[in-house]
């Protein structure tokens, strides 16, 4: 299953980081960050509910770039 | 001399500042989000703070000293320095902080950190010059303030522009205009489009006539007249009279939904370039870091333990500060993206629809172009294109000929009818029998009226006069005597002549054609329009193959785009580099098959496109060089002792806005 989401992010280079920190989460097959519309794509691994998988991913996010948001 | 510089700098920084906060950011289309708001804010109170203790004799902070105890006037200067520091700098410091606890230690946050509180500790021991530490930090903050700011006012303009979804739809109900969203519109409503308003949702039109303005859409900005009962497609402006549009699809399936989730997704498919630069960026900081700390450590140990000379830590260790500003990749990290993203947003405003970053890449590279004849060189409309050795009037022959035809629905006779003009009147025509394969023979006013091709007319043992020209010939005989021929062919496209040699301006290599058609008229129109290598009488299939065939012989990483018409070509369009179909307003299974996708059928838009890559990702390297370039430079002079941290800072900020300023020039592909 693939979502969007809305995010807030001020730098390309910190948007690169939150792509690789979504990827290493559990349960995300594959993720892209698009910094310029300000977007993120998250496929989910099968049996994983996104809900929860996005928790993880948004805390995982915000380890590398504190100032950054993911609108779920 | 510095100090004065620095100075004046700073009165600049306020005024600049002070402007940017109260006049444009209080206005609604600033553009200015909240977060830029607060740092604005603490950019224009660390600057007149510095500048006023700038300003203050120390003279007066020496006086402290006489006054209450020795060190009194060092301990509160360094107080109020520090408070500033703080007021500028604490987001960075904790940054720096939560990096460490996190692992995530190499980042700019922490380059930052170390470097000022470097800086800082080195002037609490020398009693000097807490101006530097203050100063990086605050031209730091205010590089990376314009950053988010031009780079988000970019983003957003580029948007604007690419901007064509309809806010809203007309719906007639209880005799009043009513507006809705367009997603709660369902099929078969009527809505009603006024003159200077977007077509919201695909649909037919049930009343009204007007001129449509498809440049949003083509990039043609010649006007497109519709009627009743003509399909309409969304996106396009209504420009001069009333329309009431009965809906076909629901606003999610419109082509105007579809090409905007298409444009909008397409920087997310990331190209080459961007992927290099961001696995780069992963090295580089790192590498970076490790550098200055080699520089700090080893130049002193080298110079004490082997040369026998003092050591002078304070000059290398700054060295070392000083190389770590310059390591924040964030200019090449945030081109690359944007020139992308500019060059997507510019050509889909030419009308070509590229669907990712990484087409446009391979685009640029294309150096085999690869067309299906129908539908992209030709019209894919046949056409009666001559009529020869005809024993009557021309318009005669034709009548005769549409009304032996009138019963076929075949290609050939819808050509006819269209010649005819006029709706043939069927009571005229009896005994019609159509000879598969060979044509009709029909009793049309009495006369027994033959139909078809040469191998009619030798079944009837009419003798005729065979054509020289290539096309579909209709031999007509009338009551068993020959009476001329009719030349159906479908003809090239006005501007594919110019659309070859344009190809071949752009340094495309070689041109291949491919169809289904016969040698003889595949070999004219190739000829008509200078197409090195032509492939006829294939089948679909052996199109596939024959694609396969040409990229087992192209070299290197030269790129092979295969352009069609979208309809039955899809296996082609997705086995070559780059699939690019034509003429797909309104055409889902082009927009879905192609990696590039042309929304009117003008062959010029192909060379365009590829002029547009070309462009686009000559703006690339040229970023990646300069970025690159200037912090090679400034490492190198930053490593020897000629460049400071002011430099450092000018560095980083000044390539980062020269970048984003290049990437904008993507946007401008109109005179291309």
């Amino acid at each position: 299953m693939k979502k969007t989401y809305k995010i807030e992010v001020d730098c390309a280079n910190c948007a690169n980081l939150m792509e690789d920190a979504a990827r290493k989460t559990a349960g995300v097959q594959a993720a892209t960050v698009n910094f310029m519309t300000q977007k993120m794509i998250v496929e989910f691994s099968e049996g994983h509910e996104p809900k929860t998988v996005m928790q993880n991913v948004l805390k995982a996010c915000k380890k590398v770039e504190p100032d950054c948001e993911i609108f779920l | 001399m510095q100090e004065i510089v620095i100075d004046i700098l700073l009165a600049v920084v306020i005024v600049t500042a002070a402007v940017f906060r109260f006049i444009v950011g209080t206005r609604p289309d600033g553009g200015m989000t909240k977060k830029q708001k607060v740092m604005l804010t603490r950019i224009l109170t660390a600057s007149v703070i510095l500048l006023i203790l700038q300003l203050i004799p120390a003279a007066l902070f020496a006086r402290l000293d006489q006054v209450l105890f020795p060190t009194a006037g060092r301990w509160l200067r360094f107080a109020f320095y520090l408070a500033d520091y703080f007021i500028i700098g604490y987001d960075i410091l904790r940054k720096a902080v939560r990096g460490i606890l996190n692992r995530q230690v190499f980042d700019e946050n922490f380059l930052m950190a170390v470097a000022t509180v470097g800086a800082m500790a080195l002037a609490i021991y020398e009693n000097g010059d807490y101006l530097e530490a203050i100063a990086v930090m605050l031209f730091y903050q205010i590089g990376e303030w314009f950053q988010s700011y031009a780079v988000g006012k970019s983003r957003r303009n580029i948007s604007d522009l690419m901007d064509i979804r309809p806010d809203y739809a007309n719906v007639e109900r209880d005799g009043s205009l009513e507006q809705v969203d367009p997603d709660e519109v369902e099929i078969g409503t009527v809505i009603v489009v006024q003159p200077g308003e977007k077509v919201p949702i695909d649909g037919v039109i049930v009343e009204g006539s007007s001129s449509l303005n498809t440049s949003a859409l083509t990039g043609e900005s010649l006007p497109r007249e519709a009627k009743t009962g003509d399909e309409i497609i969304s996106g396009c402006i209504n420009m001069t009279g009333l329309l009431k549009i009965l809906t076909t699809r629901e606003f999610g399936e419109s082509t105007v939904s579809k090409i905007l989730d298409l444009v909008e997704n397409a920087s997310s498919r990331k190209s080459k370039s961007e992927d290099f630069i961001s696995k780069f960026a992963r090295i580089y900081t790192p590498a970076v870091c490790y550098s200055a700390l080699a520089l700090a450590v080893l130049p002193p140990l080298v110079r004490m333990l082997a040369m026998g000379l003092a050591a002078d830590w304070g000059t290398w260790v700054y060295r070392a500060l000083t190389f770590l500003v310059i390591s924040c990749p964030c200019a090449l990290v945030i081109s690359i993206p944007l020139s992308f993203f500019a060059g997507i947003g510019g050509a889909s405003q030419e009308g070509v629809l590229v669907k990712g970053s990484n087409f446009l890449e391979s685009l640029s590279q294309t150096k085999v172009v690869v067309f299906d004849k129908t539908g992209t060189l030709t019209q894919g409309v046949f056409e009666v294109n001559g009529i020869h050795h005809s024993e009557m009037e021309d318009a005669k022959l034709i009548e005769y000929a549409a009304l032996a035809e009138s019963a076929s629905s075949h290609p050939i006779s819808k050509s006819l009818q269209r010649a005819y003009g006029k709706k043939p009147d069927r009571t005229r025509v009896s005994d019609i029998q159509e000879i598969s394969g060979r044509g009709v023979i029909a009793t049309v006013d009495g006369a027994e009226v033959a139909a078809g091709n040469d191998k009619l007319m030798e079944q009837l043992h009419i003798s005729y006069i065979p054509c020289h020209h290539a096309g579909t010939i209709i031999h007509i005989a009338i009551d068993g005597a020959y009476a001329g021929h009719i030349l159906i062919s479908d003809i090239v496209k006005p501007n594919s002549q110019k659309a070859i040699a344009a190809l071949k301006n752009a340094g495309v290599e070689r041109t291949v054609m491919l169809t289904g058609d016969g040698k003889k008229v595949a070999e004219q129109v190739a000829g008509s329009l200078h197409i090195d290598t032509v492939y006829s009488e294939l089948l679909p299939a052996d199109k596939v193959s024959k694609v396969e065939e040409l990229l087992g012989q192209k070299t290197g990483k030269a790129k092979l785009a295969f352009v069609g018409d979208g309809i039955n070509d899809a296996p082609v369009l997705s086995r070559a580099d780059i699939g690019i179909a034509m003429g797909a307003m309104g055409s889902d299974a082009a927009i879905e098959a192609a990696d590039i996708v042309l929304m009117d059928d003008d062959p010029m838009k192909i060379a365009k496109a590829i002029k547009i890559s070309r462009k686009c990702l000559g703006i690339v390297y040229q970023n990646i060089v300069m970025a690159l370039g200037v912090k090679a430079a400034c490492l190198i002079l930053g490593a020897v002792g000629l460049a400071n941290m002011y430099l450092a800072i000018f560095a980083d900020v000044g390539v980062m806005v020269l970048a984003v300023l290049n990437a904008i020039r993507c946007l401008f592909v109109k005179d291309l």
